[in-house]
């Protein structure tokens, strides 16, 4: 299973232009200052901007490919839980919206809901939870339509400080316990080396260093990058 | 505890003579209707077979209209609200197109409609069958001035919707079709609501078009408002308990919209 994009996007006056590559079993993580164009290399991906260039998931060329055909999950930051659906039934969305008869699909929902530790959560109203429940249930709906990529847009910004840690520890358990190729976006260092095996390094829509989380500690190679590792280690 | 102070006016007290006046003709005759109105022998007049039958057709073609507003107008709005998508969209033309029957007078309607669906019609003439003068003409007439405020209240609701949960069904590989129905659809529900009550009370009330295209044969075409005015003539107390049921009905919308005010008509 791999990841090999070479992209360019344009965005109003904002260009992207990124290469790189995700491996099984490391999780690559997107780093760069607000406006670097983090969303806009997950947009490109998922397919929801146009982008010229190839994506190439698992042998298989994504270009031209609408959203829903790209078997992609996408976690968003504001994790965009369906607020009509119950949290049951927004986990069973995907599965049921590949075809899966809905007894099926609602099993399904339970047992990644049971996985991540939140099955007494299913008859919920997706509005009634808190940051770190639909932070997981939006994790448990991205993974259980089976995507052949994971996604996750800041996935930590949307909660309060206190909680922060505590819950990056679990998201870097349930990803591992997931196992497929995951994609991170932050601007956070701590979310880094939590959740990070290779990182790249995104600047004004350039790729300004790639490599494992440790050549990036040990040698960063911009002052952007010099900055986040100094003021990580102080810590 | 200082208290606060009251803020000066600045309304010219000229002003207050006006708007009594305007509070008066809005106010006065719906009082009228209701003073005049003889209590005593509504039941005997509601149930009268002119009554009956009028009301059932009234209501029968005021459903019907708002169902087919519903099935045609709901496209209808989304092409206007997400036609930013399709540039070949002349969308203020559409716009443009969509808001006539709300200004248009309705007798000019019918008449148009007489000029396209009639016997000699631009259409018309090549059907079968006859539409003028019929229950379906009724329903035509009703829907061509009843749609458009069922189309701006769900282009007003599609606009305000999120279309980010849109893009998060896609990613879940959910397809067009099923993004509009599971998705898009059920977030937009209190706004296509609001509009079919509206369409429903507007269809309800329609007369000049209704009585232009389709006549006013009894049982088949003779509406609410067509009787009432027909009766008027012979029969004042019928006319007058009509008229009840009619404002109740619309005050019953009224109130079930009241916090709700359609986006897009007052635009």
């Amino acid at each position: 299973m791999s990841l090999d994009a070479a992209l360019h996007a344009v965005r109003g006056t904002f260009e992207l232009d990124a290469q790189f590559a995700v491996t099984e079993g490391r999780t690559l993580a997107v780093l760069g200052p607000n406006g670097a164009g983090k969303s806009t290399l997950l947009a490109a991906l998922a397919g929801v901007i146009e982008a010229s260039g190839s994506v190439c998931l698992n042998g298989r060329e994504l270009a031209g490919v609408p959203t829903e055909r790209r078997r992609i999950g996408y976690v968003f930051q504001d994790f965009l839980l369906f607020p009509h659906l119950t949290v049951l039934e927004n986990v069973a969305f995907g599965p049921r919206s590949l075809g899966m008869p809905r007894a099926a699909a609602r099993d399904l929902a339970e047992q990644w809901l049971a996985r991540l530790g939140i099955a007494e959560l299913a008859p919920r109203r997706a509005t009634q939870l808190s940051g770190g429940q639909a932070q997981r249930v939006a994790l448990a709906r991205a993974v259980a339509a089976g995507p052949d990529l994971l996604l996750l847009d800041e996935p930590l910004a949307a909660l309060d400080v206190e909680v922060r840690a505590e819950v990056r520890e679990e998201l870097a358990r349930h990803i591992q316990d997931w196992g497929g190729l995951t994609i991170l976006v932050t601007h956070s260092f701590d979310d880094v080396t939590a959740l990070a095996d290779d990182v790249l390094v995104l600047e004004r829509g350039r790729v300004t260093q790639r490599g494992s989380l440790r050549e990036v500690i040990q040698s960063p190679a911009t002052s952007y990058a010099r900055r986040l590792v100094a003021g990580w280690a102080e810590d | 505890m200082r208290a606060s102070a009251r803020r000066r006016g600045f309304l010219a007290p000229v002003l207050w003579l006006p708007a009594g006046l305007a509070i008066a003709l809005l106010g006065l005759p719906l009082i009228a209707l209701a003073v005049r109105t003889p209590w005593g022998q509504l039941p005997a007049l509601l149930s009268t077979s002119v009554v009956a039958q009028a009301l059932g057709l009234s209501l029968l073609t005021a459903t019907l209209s708002t169902g087919l507003s519903l099935l045609l107008g709901i496209p209808l709005a989304v092409v206007l609200a997400r036609s930013v998508e399709w540039p070949l969209v002349p969308r203020r033309l559409l716009r443009a197109l969509v808001t006539v029957p709300l200004v248009l007078p309705p007798v000019v309607g019918g008449v148009a409609l007489l000029l396209l669906l009639g016997r000699r019609g631009m259409i018309g003439q090549f059907l079968p069958f006859q539409i003028p003068f019929s229950t379906a003409a009724v329903v035509i007439a009703q829907t061509f001035v009843a749609m458009p405020f069922l189309v701006f209240a769900v282009e007003g609701a599609l606009r305000a919707s999120d279309r980010r949960f849109e893009i998060a069904a896609a990613t879940l590989g959910a397809s067009r079709w099923r993004v509009f129905c599971r998705i898009t659809l059920p977030l937009i529900a209190p706004g296509v609501s609001a509009g079919a009550l509206l369409c429903f009370c507007r269809a309800l009330g329609e007369f000049g078009a209704t009585i232009t295209f389709a006549g006013s044969f009894p049982g088949v075409t003779q509406t609410l408002p067509i009787t009432i005015y027909l009766q008027l003539q012979t029969n004042p107390d019928a006319a007058i308990a009509l008229s009840l049921v009619l404002l109740a009905i619309s005050v019953a919308v009224l109130v079930t919209l009241r916090d709700r005010w359609v986006p897009g008509l007052t635009a």
